[in-house]
């Protein structure tokens, strides 16, 4: 006798940012990238989600794990930081920005399981990166994150080097998430790539054919 | 968050390790890390040698549970004596390689053991096989296996050239196997390296403290 669900199977699955997002400090600035597929179970549901979302105009977060908390988290921060920066007067500290996403992940770690990487420029400390994941806040000089993340380590401690600079970062980002993105079943899609100074935000989308192909591609 | 790759956690997966063959220009190099461990809490020993000569000019290395790779790599090493008798030469690569692959494939249901096979013969030169843990037979350029593997795709992806020489390519190995070390805790200690050539087999050892060292050491 044949089982057969009127359903199919994803409908059932948890929408999981099964992801790559990456994070790096330079000169003057910051670059944060991500891949843009959104799974439930074996199905892509979203092949072109923009996982960086704005905290504020020089401070952004990268997505990663249940794509409901994560997105949750980034709107509540959005909203903490903007009433924060119109106490303060002036525009938000990156440190302030991570130090929000960190408490409600610790406070609720046993309910969400998502990770965000924030990073953005401030007058104060320049670029900076802060991985808050399970509740933990870690200034890095680079971050790494997600399911496919496991599939780069190598390579990022391999290439990553002190005082690059911004395209030389881009760059690092961009092969960094072609690399997992080529391993990693959960990663795919196209490149988002925000490079973010004293000057703004410049949100950059690198398409699946343009990212670079090694060896045996 | 990446997923967890310890063996104690996925059934099916390699032990604590890390393993690689690569081919270059006239030879192939096949290397391992150096320690075994019992359930990621307790290194049982540090320095031991996880590459087995089945033959003058193949070498093995497996992933996998120690008694049966122990079990499986005793049996091929007698079946190939043998097989080199009947044939009065050398047995080949691709020889050895379907050996481990008959036994794997046909006691799928018993064993948890994958292997690398890496060796020169005078029909084919130096050859790169993987037996993975159902019996599969693939031949490579390069490939790496073990629970530290996975930390390295995105490295060895960006960094594998073809045809490199015998230098260009013990540096690719030893400092894949030194990335992924820093990264798996149940990967570490020694690097042993066989260099393998129509000439000779040459083992070298790389101590912990001639690994190469990396951005953040």
């Amino acid at each position: 006798m044949l089982e057969e669900s009127l359903q199919p199977g994803w409908l059932s699955e948890e929408v999981k940012t099964g992801t790559t997002i990456i994070a790096v400090e330079f000169e003057g600035g910051v670059v944060i990238g991500s891949d843009s597929r959104v799974s439930a179970g074996a199905a892509v549901v979203n092949r072109v989600m923009n996982k960086l979302s704005v905290l504020h105009d020089k401070i952004y977060c990268a997505l990663s794990g249940s794509a409901a908390d994560a997105q949750t988290m980034a709107e509540a921060v959005n909203y903490q930081l903007d009433v924060h920066s119109m106490e303060v007067g002036e525009d938000p500290l990156v440190r302030s920005a991570a130090t929000l996403v960190k408490s409600i992940s610790y406070k609720y770690k046993e309910e969400l399981s998502a990770h965000l990487i924030v990073a953005g420029w401030d007058r104060r400390g320049g670029g900076q990166v802060y991985v808050t994941l399970e509740g933990l806040l870690c200034r890095q000089p680079f971050a790494i994150g997600g399911s496919g993340s496991s599939y780069i380590y190598g390579f990022v401690d391999a290439e990553y080097r002190k005082g690059m600079s911004r395209k030389e970062s881009q760059e690092f980002v961009v092969n960094a998430l072609a690399l997992a993105m080529g391993r990693d079943g959960s990663s795919g899609g196209v490149a988002y790539v925000v490079t973010i100074d004293q000057t703004g935000a410049e949100e950059k989308c690198v398409l699946g054919n343009e990212l670079p192909t090694f060896f045996d591609e | 968050e990446h997923p967890k790759m310890s063996a104690s956690q996925v059934k099916g997966v390699s032990t604590g390790t890390t393993i690689l063959a690569v081919r270059f220009r006239g030879g192939v190099v096949i290397g391992s890390d150096s320690r075994a461990s019992i359930g990621g809490e307790y290194v049982s020993s540090r320095v031991i040698n996880k590459l087995v000569q089945v033959h003058d000019r193949i070498f093995c290395c497996m992933a996998g549970s120690l008694a049966d790779a122990q079990a499986v790599t005793k049996m091929a090493k007698f079946q190939l004596s043998f097989l080199s008798i009947q044939m009065e030469s050398p047995p080949l690569v691709k020889a050895a390689a379907s050996v481990l692959k008959e036994l794997c494939y046909r006691n799928k249901d018993e064993l948890q053991a994958g292997f690398i096979t890496a060796g020169w013969d005078k029909k084919k030169g130096p050859q790169v096989y993987t037996v993975s843990l159902g019996g599969m037979l693939v031949s490579q350029p390069f490939t790496i296996a073990g629970s530290g593997s996975t930390f390295i795709y995105g490295y060895v992806d960006a960094k594998y050239k073809p045809d490199m020489s015998r230098e260009e390519c013990m540096q690719f190995a030893t400092n894949a196997l030194a990335l992924a070390m820093g990264r798996d805790n149940v990967s570490g200690g020694v690097i042993h390296l066989v260099v393998i050539t129509e000439d000779k087999a040459e083992h070298v050892i790389v101590p912990g403290n001639k690994l190469p060292k990396f951005h953040d050491e």
